[in-house]
């Protein structure tokens, strides 16, 4: 008996989730209305990865524009808006959210066959399969400023000149005493032949001889 | 961001929201159809959502407790809102076939949890819908009925339907609530015509004037049976002279008749019959019913003696008692109280208080509680009409010395107020005292002019004739005025404001003289409609002059002259092509003569795709010589074909444009000379076809044709088209290049494009030797009849977003240009 309600209720459930999915794409014949389709659709903003200095989205304050401005409609809790009455031809829609950089979506109202919308980002000429618009990135109003790291003070000027030093200071003898001490005396020994090397020795014609 | 400001615009319907738990709000919308939620103690915007252009708010209410149900676009679209933040609920669209009055009917249900159903009558229908979800419970459709339906009547069971077929048959239709099933169709035909307008009185009648408005007519409905009765307004009052027009105020029992500036209330009895109750003079608003308990309503109005306000509450049923008589003080530049809306609270010892809401003339928005403005909203600034800057003072030397002794207790105070701060004894309202101090005092929101020219004056004209400074510091309002000539009066029913320009601009000698404004204004929309001048001081607000003249104005145009007293000339066209001079002095006629011919303007008349460039002829020829009136002449004109283009923009340059580098660097190093004109217009042509929205056209019928014109020859220096493109087109034209944007429908996206005009005449002054031997031609005159060598270059680029407005920015030294 209990598994029977439960396969009842899984079985409801299935047939929920199909009566959802026609509505979430975009389609229409509105009966009884002689003039228009109606364009039902969907926004998807995620709620994570809200930044510090992004302001977090709120869902009543985003618009949808058909056109440039010819219509506005808002966003239901869930996401969802609608243009009723739309004419059939090729029309533009915006999302205006603050915070967030969508695509304009091309939609093609069909004529011939009623009910038929096409809708393709225009940003990136995608084609949508679903009309589910999502934000392409989080807009940036403001230049952040730099965050405080040790690698910027390593990459200044004065940095990389307090590296150096330190190379010299603590590298250079480590090198010396990592030579052979034969190597090292031979050296010593060159040096003292050549002396303090000289203006003329450093020329061309001096080295020659 | 440094400062942001939201207005909503003149208040058409308010409702409020008084639970005694939770904040206290009301709910508002507006003539630039937006919905907003404001707090009642602040005035501060909760949230606020704008509609689109076309979708006109009809109505607004609260549903549930909780939801705030809007009715627009002419009845077919029904929203609910969520009263604390805003969010949308629901939407419905509402079909139907034919225009007709809108109405938005909620029933005052105290119980909030039953499911309330809301009756929306729109393009010929009659919608029951769920308050819920929104979804459409029951419709009966009305446009077979040719019904010009009035008034819809919820009672539990039954919802009558009420309204006039023709102008003397009056129909009532009987529906049931539950199924929206026809129970009954009753009419009666009066045996005369009506006026049309009729009101509702509670319970069961309507009053209708009839077309003379010279009877009463009560129509009763009781129990489905129709009847009549009809009374002369001379019976009930002895002067009746003048128009007798019924108030729209919803009040049980009573009725109101404005005769007049005389209110005439009016009691209605069961039986129908008629007396008057009271005569109220010089009323200005009156408020429909608030019930406050189960058989008390109460109603408002507001009534002007002798400069005082007077703000009255009644019981619809006791009038002899005043619930609440207090006196107002409105600043006189707000003008007249339009609307108001009351509410009531219970006070400590259980009686009623009241709080009224009311729209005034200048479009802003006051709450009056005890006799008091709690606050008030300057909403005339959401339709700004036009609007223009000006320089703040220059600081002087000594200038604070000056302020100090004229106020040596304020500057004592504040400083006494620092040593405060300082010595951290001060209170908290000495702290706010100080920081608004400081605020005054900082570098941004300063009176005087800075060393980039960033802190101006912006000067906004509003819809509702009233002019405001606002500061750019910070955004606040530095004086604002209502003019005498935009406000309504009896000679002029409709004043538009229709412009504002720099009157007067000192420069050099004359500093110390503040700069003027120029506000037009014209009586009602048509062209012909007579005008008036107002002159006002940018500094302080104060009208210097104001002019009604005796010619319509066309068109203003600044010239590059000024007087002595650096006042600039001025050109007004009328319609009946004459020019007239301002300021009519003797030395501006004497230095118009002596440039007279070098003054030239262009008009562009976009439903015939003509333009023409015109110059000055001679003086007019009329019966009485005025030597400040000319005629001109045409001298050129651009006819474009009308079966392949339409002008949808044209733009200029600012003729106060300053030109800070002549030249400009490319890429290789190469130097370009600007082609600096100031006779210089750009013109935006679409296809007809494709000069409407975007949607309505296809790219292939689509072509968008720019040029740019030189307008004292009318030459065109450069033409391009873009093929597959379409308006709207916005432009700005600064210096020598013009950014546009517009729609490209092949690719379905928003362009920008941009013209350079460069001048090919100077391109050789590029080596060093030419100027020193003084081979250049920089010094030969430039002309504006020499047809000028010019080239032009243009980029475009894809531009994500659409565009409502696009300017430029100018700073005093040339930053960025």
């Amino acid at each position: 008996m209990a598994s029977s309600t439960k396969s009842l209720l899984l079985f409801l459930f299935i047939q929920f989730c199909f009566s959802l999915l026609p509505s979430s794409f975009a389609q229409s014949p509105t009966p009884g209305s002689s003039d228009g389709y109606t364009i039902y659709g969907r926004v998807k903003i995620p709620s994570y990865g809200t930044k510090e200095f992004s302001l977090p989205a709120k869902v009543s304050n985003v618009k949808v524009i058909l056109n440039g401005g010819q219509r506005v409609s808002f966003l239901r809790p869930d996401g969802y808006f609608s243009f009723h009455n739309v004419p059939a031809g090729t029309h533009l829609i915006e999302v205006a959210a603050i915070g967030y950089f969508f695509s304009p979506v091309r939609v093609d109202v069909s004529a011939r066959n009623p009910g038929k919308i096409q809708a393709a980002l225009t940003e990136n000429r995608r084609g949508l399969s679903e009309f589910v618009l999502e934000p392409l990135k989080e807009e940036q109003y403001y230049e952040i400023r730099e965050p405080f790291s040790i690698m910027s003070i390593v990459k200044s000027p004065m940095g990389l000149m307090m590296g150096f030093m330190l190379i010299v200071v603590f590298l250079m003898p480590k090198l010396m005493e990592n030579m052979d001490p034969e190597e090292m005396k031979r050296a010593q020994e060159e040096m003292r032949n050549q002396g303090v090397p000289s203006l003329a020795s450093l020329l061309p014609g001096a080295a020659r001889n | 961001m440094d400062w942001h400001q939201q207005y909503i615009g003149k208040v058409k319907h308010a409702v409020f929201h008084t639970q005694k738990t939770g904040r206290k709000r009301v709910l508002v919308s507006t003539e630039e159809n937006v919905v907003a939620s404001l707090d009642l103690r602040h005035g501060e915007i909760f949230w606020r959502h704008v509609l689109g252009t076309n979708d006109v708010v009809d109505g607004i209410d609260i549903a549930l407790g909780k939801y705030v149900i809007t009715l627009s676009s002419g009845g077919s679209i029904l929203r609910a809102w969520n009263l604390p933040d805003g969010q949308m609920v629901w939407e419905s669209s509402l079909q139907g076939s034919k225009a007709s009055k809108s109405i938005l009917n909620i029933p005052k249900n105290l119980k909030s949890d039953k499911d309330d159903l809301i009756l929306v009558f729109g393009k010929g229908c009659l919608h029951a819908i769920s308050s819920i979800d929104g979804e459409v419970l029951w419709k009966k459709d009305f446009a077979g009925e040719s019904i010009e339906v009035s008034h819809i009547i919820q009672s539990p069971e039954v919802i009558y339907v009420a309204g006039f077929v023709g102008s003397s048959k009056f129909y009532v239709y009987e529906l049931d609530a539950k199924s929206g099933e026809l129970l009954k169709n009753n009419h009666i035909a009066l045996p005369f015509r009506t006026s049309g307008e009729s009101l509702y009185v509670p319970d069961d009648k309507f009053l209708v004037l009839d077309d003379a408005r010279s009877k009463i007519v009560t129509i009763n409905i009781n129990n489905g049976d129709i009847n009549y009765n009809q009374k002369q307004i001379s019976d009930l009052v002895k002067d009746s002279s003048g128009q007798a027009v019924i108030l729209p105020s919803r009040l049980p029992g009573l009725s109101a008749l404005k005769i007049n500036s005389q209110v005439l209330l009016i009691k209605v009895t069961n039986e129908g019959e008629l007396a008057v109750v009271d005569k109220i003079d010089n009323t200005a608003a009156f408020s429909n019913a608030l019930s406050i308990s189960e058989d008390q309503h109460v109603f408002a109005f507001v009534q002007y003696e002798d400069n005082k306000i007077h703000l009255s509450i009644k019981d619809v049923n006791d009038w002899s008692r005043d619930l609440l008589k207090e006196n107002l003080v409105i600043d006189h530049q707000r003008g007249n109280i339009e609307k108001i809306f009351i509410n009531n609270y219970v006070r400590t010892d259980r009686s009623h208080g009241f709080r009224a809401l009311m729209v005034m003339e200048d479009h802003s928005l006051l709450l009056v509680q005890q006799g008091e403005i709690v606050w008030s909203r300057e909403d005339g600034l959401a339709s700004v009409v036009d609007v223009t800057t000006s320089e703040l003072p220059v600081e002087k030397e000594g200038v604070s010395v000056a302020k100090v002794e004229q106020n040596l207790f304020e500057w004592l105070k504040g400083h006494v107020l620092k040593l405060k701060g300082t010595l951290m004894i001060a209170s908290p309202e000495d702290k706010i005292a100080i920081q608004k101090l400081r605020l005054g005092s900082s570098e941004k929101s300063k009176m005087t002019r800075d060393h980039n020219g960033f802190r101006k004056l912006l000067i906004v004209l509003t819809r509702a004739g009233k002019v405001f400074a606002l500061h750019t510091g910070d955004g606040h309002i530095v004086w604002s005025i209502t003019l005498n000539t935009l406000r309504k009066s009896e000679d002029c029913k409709h004043p538009v404001g229709l412009n504002i320009y720099q009157w007067q601009v000192p420069h050099h000698h004359a500093l110390d003289e503040n700069p003027s404004i120029l506000v037009i204004g014209r009586c009602g929309p048509s062209l012909s409609a007579p005008t008036a001048l107002s002159f006002l001081d940018a500094y302080t607000g104060k009208e210097l002059n104001s002019l009604s003249l005796a010619h319509t104005v066309a068109r203003v145009i600044p010239l590059p002259y000024t007087d002595s007293t650096e006042q600039r000339l001025h050109l007004i066209i009328d319609f009946n092509k004459h020019a007239h001079l301002y300021p009519r002095t003797p030395e501006a006629s004497e230095i118009l003569k002596h440039e007279f011919s070098n003054i030239y303007w262009y008009s562009v008349e976009a439903d015939n795709g003509v333009i023409r460039g015109h110059a000055l002829k001679s003086n007019c020829i009329h019966e009485v010589v005025d030597e400040y009136c000319f005629v001109f002449r045409d001298l050129w004109s651009i006819v474009f074909p009308s079966e392949s283009e339409k002008i949808i923009a044209t733009v200029t340059r600012k003729s106060n444009e300053v030109v800070h580098t002549q030249a400009k660097v490319m890429t290789d190093h190469d130097v370009m000379y600007k082609y600096i004109s100031k006779n210089i217009l750009f013109v935006a042509n679409a296809a007809p076809k494709a000069s409407g929205d975007i949607g309505t056209a296809t790219p292939e019928e689509a072509l968008l044709v720019i040029y740019i014109i030189d307008t004292v020859t009318g030459r065109i220096l450069h033409r391009m088209t873009h093929q597959g493109c379409q308006g709207p087109v916005h432009a700005v034209f600064s210096e020598n290049w013009v950014v546009y944007h517009y729609f490209n429908l092949r690719a379905h996206r928003h362009e920008m494009s941009v013209i350079e005009v460069y001048d090919q005449s100077r391109a050789d002054n590029k080596d060093i030797w030419k100027f020193l031997l003084g081979k250049h031609n920089l010094t030969s005159p430039i002309s504006s009849y020499y047809r000028p060598e010019i080239s032009a270059k243009s980029q475009s680029y894809f531009f994500t977003h659409s565009v409502k407005a696009i300017e430029v920015t100018s700073t005093a030294k040339g930053f960025g240009s």
